[in-house]
């Protein structure tokens, strides 16, 4: 297993092992980490980083954006967040996505910024809530 | 002469201070192991995020400076300086917090001298109390520490956001942060950082070998650099945060230490006078009872 994955969040380093593939959710679609693919710097989205190995997904990660850096040899992940996927509470995240839901509702419609910050907020907590096995559609 | 009854109760002060800083400097010490760990555990981030960095600046460099993010490029100008000052918030730390702001004072009026305005982004209340009543105009906000507490993200996010914002909004030119960085228990060193414009050669894990060059980015470049800019802020921050945090805890255990070793030697001096003074006591009784043995 010659990839070697690392994931951090600013705290602490979560997971740093070997896999076969690691697939992270890139901002603009989900990528593949694989031994031997050109290097890429990859804008993140709150989604689930899968661990494989073999054909077989070994763990899963829920990371809430970020940055990945990947190699030849190695994915590094930053994370803004990050917690294993059997931790994930579906409770506390709708309450999160309930308290984004009413701050999106007060600020200025020309407050360009804000908007954009808060709907990749939004996109990523009912992302987690999916994750969680929640119903995001409160 | 005091009396024996003062002198007993002078001793059981000192000794009563002398629990007091000792539980202080094991409290401090405990504390001091667990800063470590913490810095520790947050250092393959900051480092991770020190190489993206030197990629991105390398990739991006030889663009127009005025192109470039505010963050990385500055504003152009150089008048209005931002001075994040990071204390604690409890003092019998010795002078963890008047050296922070003896460094702060300095570059206040070094860049004063040179005409430049200065706004102060005081973090922890000691600082702050200070540098409230020398520079009651110049402070911007007054931002709570950590209370001993662990040192959470949330506290660097904020102050990074705080000073992004001062910055789009054209309100500051530069800033800089001064905080004590972690040597060992027994001394700190009042650092000033350069957080703005960001000096990438700061990072001297910097992987400059050939096949570190062809890093395709998604999205571009410029995106992504706006992006990691603020993150990478708040991570100089976090770390800043978490030096000092330890810094405060070596500096109270070694401050506690001497306070206790002082009183150690207090009560000896004074138990010693109060041996003495007992002794004289006895003495004089004696004396006046044989001289008045004798008188009969």
């Amino acid at each position: 297993m010659p990839l070697r994955i690392e994931i951090v969040s600013p705290e602490k380093r979560l997971v740093d092992r070997q896999v076969d593939m690691a697939v992270v959710p890139g901002m603009e679609g989900d990528i593949a980490a694989m031994p031997d693919r050109a290097p890429l710097m990859l804008q993140l989205r709150g989604g689930v980083v899968a661990l494989y190995e073999g054909d077989k997904i070994v763990d899963r990660y829920f990371v809430g954006g970020g940055f990945a850096d990947m190699g030849a040899e190695h994915c590094t992940i930053l994370a803004d967040s990050a917690q294993l996927m059997s931790e994930l509470s579906a409770d506390e995240a709708r309450d999160r996505l309930r308290d984004l839901e009413t701050t999106w509702a007060q600020i200025e419609p020309n407050d360009v910024d804000t908007h954009d910050r808060l709907s990749r907020e939004i996109q990523s907590v009912r992302a987690e809530l999916e994750a969680a096995g929640g119903d995001a559609s409160v | 002469m005091p009396s024996l009854k003062e002198l007993r109760g002078r001793i059981t002060g000192v000794k009563s201070t002398r629990k007091i800083t000792n539980a202080m400097k094991m409290v401090a010490a405990s504390k001091l192991r667990r800063a470590q760990s913490q810095a520790e555990a947050a250092r393959p981030y900051a480092e991770a995020m020190g190489r993206m960095m030197a990629e991105l600046a390398a990739a991006s460099r030889g663009s127009d400076v005025s192109s470039l993010p505010k963050l990385l490029g500055g504003t152009g100008k150089d008048q209005v300086h931002l001075v994040v000052i990071l204390t604690s918030d409890r003092g019998l730390a010795g002078g963890f917090n008047a050296n922070i702001v003896r460094s702060a004072r300095q570059l206040i009026r070094t860049l004063q001298d040179e005409g430049r305005t200065v706004r102060l982004l005081p973090v922890g209340r000691k600082g702050a109390d200070i540098l409230a009543k020398e520079y009651p105009d110049l402070v911007v906000e007054r931002v709570a520490g950590t209370e001993g507490r662990d040192v959470g993200f949330d506290k660097a996010e904020y102050v990074g956001k705080k000073i992004v914002s001062m910055l789009e909004a054209g309100e500051i030119d530069r800033c800089t942060l001064i905080y004590n960085r972690f040597v060992n228990a027994m001394s700190q060193i009042a650092i000033q950082l350069p957080l703005v414009p960001l000096s990438v050669a700061e990072n001297d894990n910097v992987d400059t070998s050939a096949d570190a060059a062809q890093y395709e980015f998604e999205p571009d470049e410029a995106t992504l650099l706006a992006n990691l800019l603020p993150r990478n802020l708040q991570v100089q921050i976090f770390s800043a945060l978490l030096e000092s945090a330890a810094g405060e805890q070596g500096a109270r255990m070694t401050a506690m230490d001497n306070a206790s070793r002082n009183a150690s030697k207090a009560i000896d001096r004074l138990s010693q006078k109060y041996n003495r003074t007992r002794q004289a006591n006895i003495t004089n009784e004696l004396i006046e009872i044989i001289s008045g043995a004798e008188a009969v």
